[in-house]
């Protein structure tokens, strides 16, 4: 046109063209939005949320923090490298932590989510739990009752810690505030009931450490001078009496440690390694499992896409070139697993391989192999790659079969006419195009395999399991869910940084399903 | 008719048959030699095995009996790879995968040709075809002209002495197949090379070719150069095959040297030439081509025979006007005349008289 260089170009009711046809667009955009919405509510609510929630829990760490408030803020202080364990200030808060953690049933999971980090805490945690309100706590409040009555009623406490006293005696006023809502919780009135043991043991440790009262109450002032006088109760004799492993400053250590609410702890333990107060260090040679699940993982499904290439390829060719009933009765043939339950093809695999299985008595009856050295077959790499194979094959000749359905036979024709034998003709001419195929069915297999857990799980035995197996135990039976999703977010990676690596190399648009 | 076992043959087919599934023949007995540098076009209609011979010539099937001989030797056990054919397919079969220049360099290539001679006769080839400039694109991205191009330079980049063509101007638009035609016929006489082709088109086959062998139902109906197959055709398939044509259904009533006169069934009696008729009582079916059929009763013999015909159409098509008629109860007869100054146009419903010279009226098989 000869005013292209006017500006942009309008439509006929002077809107530019652009946005007219933006509008016009927006509708079918709409409509085509609306037809998928359906499924995209059905996956976003299923899949992608909860997935995404599952992904978080990899590095979430809001237990310790939760279950041990005062705890987490005093410690955050304490000097780990000295040896030395924590001083009174922790042993007071890490009271009135646990006082509440086992009232609320949650120091054991409190327990088995340390017990992660370290060997013994849960047990540790459970037994502390069952003491933990029998301490010998109870003299600070015959000691403060018997300076001054009034300390007996919980509206002394009341008006107090609701005033500005709070301030000055942090530790008690939380204490209190905590035990008003416990109250509230289990439907109590908090004026009611008794003053429990660690509010005074709170209060006894704030003012024995020379909190500020001089502007206080006349009743407090004079608990304060008299707290030197009083009898104590060593709270870390108590604890140690409970169980002497509080004694161990690794398990100070460990808590310190997973004090954070985010925590790379389940992502270095999913990579063989550990956090310590001085960074990431690999784990003992004996307990590094991941890396080599991971390796194995890879490996094995390396292999199995590998020969569902061999075994499929001559398959999906058959498939192109027959006559259409002969084809479809292949494909009948290649489709037939797919109707078969998963579960019963890798037990039929487990009846043929087994020790005196069927393929062993052949072998034997053969005369192949000794009666007495049957193969091993099954419950180990050579198991797992087998079944996998089967059960994967239809995935890699389906893509294949529909890329090689496309090359005209007359290609390899016009190759011989050109004086290409049938082996050049077919390595020059039909294979590259066939590629596109391989490309899709390789990713498809290898994709499914690196995931795959039933067939793992039932003839892997110890030497054939992959990651997923792994997952799955920490999911369903040892409960460390972190960890699983760690593992699993690090098999994620892992798959999308080959899909990427692949799209480089190969390049996505050449990988064609049909 | 040429000779169908000539000497000097190079290609040969000898009572060749084919059948695919045992119960019926596709080619039912064969022979066929044409000479080198022929251009011969093997024309008919689907399913009439035009393209089954050319593929037991190229080597991908294999006859069921007799023989095929290329320049003297018997070529039946002999695999396509080393026949030595060019082949250009119906749809080009150029690799997709490969620019135009590998797959030029690709017959070459697999010859174990040098790369220097190898580049050299790749851009001879594609300067043969005028496609020089396009060595480094690839197929997809030619269009079908430009690809019948390649095809053809690929077909004959290593130099073959038959080349095979199987309907390559298909696909191509009308204005770009009659361009390609005629480029196709310059660069087979330029290089002397023999041609067999493969149509169902007609007017490809005239105007290229220098015999053509009409196919049906598995035999060679007619094998004659362009303008013996037109004007004379051999059986009323070749007749009705090629070219506009009608015909009359009759009873040969008498038959005089290279004249006959035949009855209509409206009992109508006209002029013909017997081609393949014999005796009086005979049935027959006439063919007249279009063209031929005159309304000047002055420009016929004073004796021809006549008849009376109503116009039903008059087209106008430019440089000719094509006129229906009723004719001895048939409503098909077709006429032609040339758009000349002094030509009447006819109006539909006009009664007429028509005729023709004996000889263009061709008295064949029923």
């Amino acid at each position: 046109m000869a005013e292209t260089n006017a500006g942009p170009m309008l439509a006929a009711d002077g809107t530019p063209l652009k946005k007219s046809l933006a509008r016009a667009l927006r509708r079918q955009k709409l409509r085509a939005l609306m037809l998928i919405a359906p499924l995209l509510i059905f996956v976003l609510v299923t899949f992608v949320i909860p997935i995404g929630d599952m992904l978080l829990r990899s590095v979430k760490n809001d237990i310790v923090a939760d279950t041990l408030p005062a705890t987490v803020e005093v410690l955050g202080d304490w000097d780990h490298d000295a040896q030395e364990l924590p001083g009174d200030d922790v042993w007071t808060a890490f009271y009135v932590d646990m006082w509440f953690a086992a009232e609320r049933k949650e120091h054991t999971r409190l327990g088995t989510r340390l017990n992660y980090e370290l060997t013994g805490v849960s047990s540790l945690f459970r037994k502390t739990g069952r003491r933990v309100d029998r301490f010998d706590t109870d003299i600070y409040a015959d000691q403060f009752v018997a300076l001054n009555p009034e300390w007996e009623a919980p509206q002394t406490f009341a008006a107090m810690l609701d005033g500005p006293a709070a301030d000055e005696l942090p530790l008690t006023a939380d204490a209190w505030a905590r035990w008003k809502e416990f109250n509230v919780e289990e439907g109590d009135a908090v004026l009611e009931e008794d003053v429990p043991d660690f509010v005074y043991t709170a209060l006894h440790y704030e003012l024995s450490q020379g909190a500020e009262v001089t502007g206080a109450s006349e009743r407090l002032r004079a608990a304060a001078a008299a707290v030197g006088e009083f009898e104590t109760v060593s709270l870390r004799d108590q604890f140690a009496d409970a169980d002497e492993d509080w004694l161990d400053p690794e398990v100070w250590k460990t808590i310190q440690l997973y004090s954070p609410r985010v925590t790379p702890g389940y992502f270095a333990n999913a990579a063989d390694m550990q956090v310590t107060p001085e960074g990431l260090e690999s784990r003992p040679e004996n307990q590094q499992i991941y890396g080599v699940l991971f390796k194995r993982t890879l490996f094995m499904s390396l292999v199995i896409t590998g020969s569902c290439i061999l075994l499929g390829y001559p398959v999906a060719w058959l498939l192109a070139n027959l006559p259409m009933r002969v084809a479809n009765l292949l494909m009948i043939l290649v489709l037939l697993p797919f109707w078969t339950s998963l579960l019963v093809r890798t037990s039929a695999w487990k009846v043929m391989l087994q020790q005196q299985g069927v393929v062993n008595d052949v072998l034997v009856w053969l005369g192949l192999v000794a009666d007495d050295a049957r193969l091993t077959m099954i419950n180990n790499q050579f198991g797992t790659i087998v079944a996998m194979t089967h059960i994967l094959l239809p995935f890699m000749i389906l893509p294949m079969y529909s890329v090689m359905q496309t090359i005209p036979p007359s290609y390899l024709r016009a190759a011989k006419s050109l004086g290409a034998t049938n082996w050049t003709a077919f390595w020059r001419v039909y294979f590259p195009q066939s590629v596109p195929g391989i490309g899709a069915g390789s990713i498809l297999v290898f994709i499914l395999a690196i995931g795959y857990y039933i067939t793992p799980e039932i003839v892997g035995g110890n030497t054939g399991t992959f990651i997923s197996n792994r997952i799955a135990y920490h999911i369903s039976s040892s409960l460390n869910w972190g960890l699983a999703a760690a593992l699993g977010t690090i098999l994620l990676v892992v798959v999308l940084v080959l899909y990427w690596a692949y799209d480089r190399i190969v390049g996505i648009d050449n990988v064609k399903l049909g | 008719m040429a000779d169908t076992q000539s000497a000097d043959a190079f290609v040969e087919f000898e009572r060749v048959q084919k059948s695919y599934d045992g119960e019926t023949l596709v080619v039912k007995d064969l022979n066929l030699s044409l000479p080198k540098g022929e251009f011969l076009t093997m024309l008919g209609p689907s399913g009439s095995g035009k393209t089954t011979c050319l593929m037991m010539l190229a080597g991908f099937e294999t006859a069921t009996h007799g023989e095929i001989k290329l320049d003297g030797r018997p070529i039946n056990n002999i695999p396509p790879h080393k026949r030595g054919i060019g082949m250009v397919f119906q749809n080009y079969a150029l690799f997709p995968h490969m620019t135009v220049a590998e797959n030029l360099a690709f017959p070459l290539e697999v010859r174990r040709m040098g790369k220097s001679d190898r580049e050299a006769k790749v851009k001879r080839a594609l300067d043969m075809v005028q496609m020089g400039e396009f060595g480094g694109r690839r197929p997809a991205q030619l269009s079908g002209g430009q690809q019948q191009r390649i095809a053809l330079a690929r077909a004959l980049v290593f130099e073959p002495e038959l080349v095979l063509m199987d309907e390559p101007l298909g696909a191509l638009d009308k204005q770009l197949r009659e361009h390609m035609q005629f480029e196709i016929t310059r660069i087979a006489h330029d290089l002397g090379i023999t041609t067999v082709y493969v149509t169902h088109d007609q007017t490809e086959a005239l105007t290229m070719s220098d015999r053509v062998a009409v196919f049906n139902d598995g035999r060679i109906q007619q094998l004659a150069p362009p303008d013996q197959l037109y004007e004379s055709p051999q059986n009323s398939f070749v007749a009705q095959f090629i070219g506009e044509n009608n015909t009359l259904d009759g009873v040969v009533q008498e038959i005089r040297g290279d004249h006959c006169t035949v009855k209509l069934e409206d009992g109508s009696i006209i002029d013909a030439k017997p081609v393949n008729v014999s005796q009086p009582g005979e049935k027959t079916l006439v063919s007249i081509r279009p063209e031929r059929v005159e309304m000047n009763r002055d420009r016929l013999n004073p004796d021809a025979h006549t008849l009376k015909a109503e116009v039903l159409e008059f087209i106008y098509m430019g440089d000719i006007f094509r006129t229906r008629l009723r004719v001895a109860g048939r409503e098909d007869f077709v006429i032609k005349t040339r758009n000349a100054p002094d030509q009447r146009r006819l109006k539909p419903g006009e009664q007429i008289e028509i005729g023709w010279m004996p000889e263009d009226c061709r008295a064949l098989d029923a």
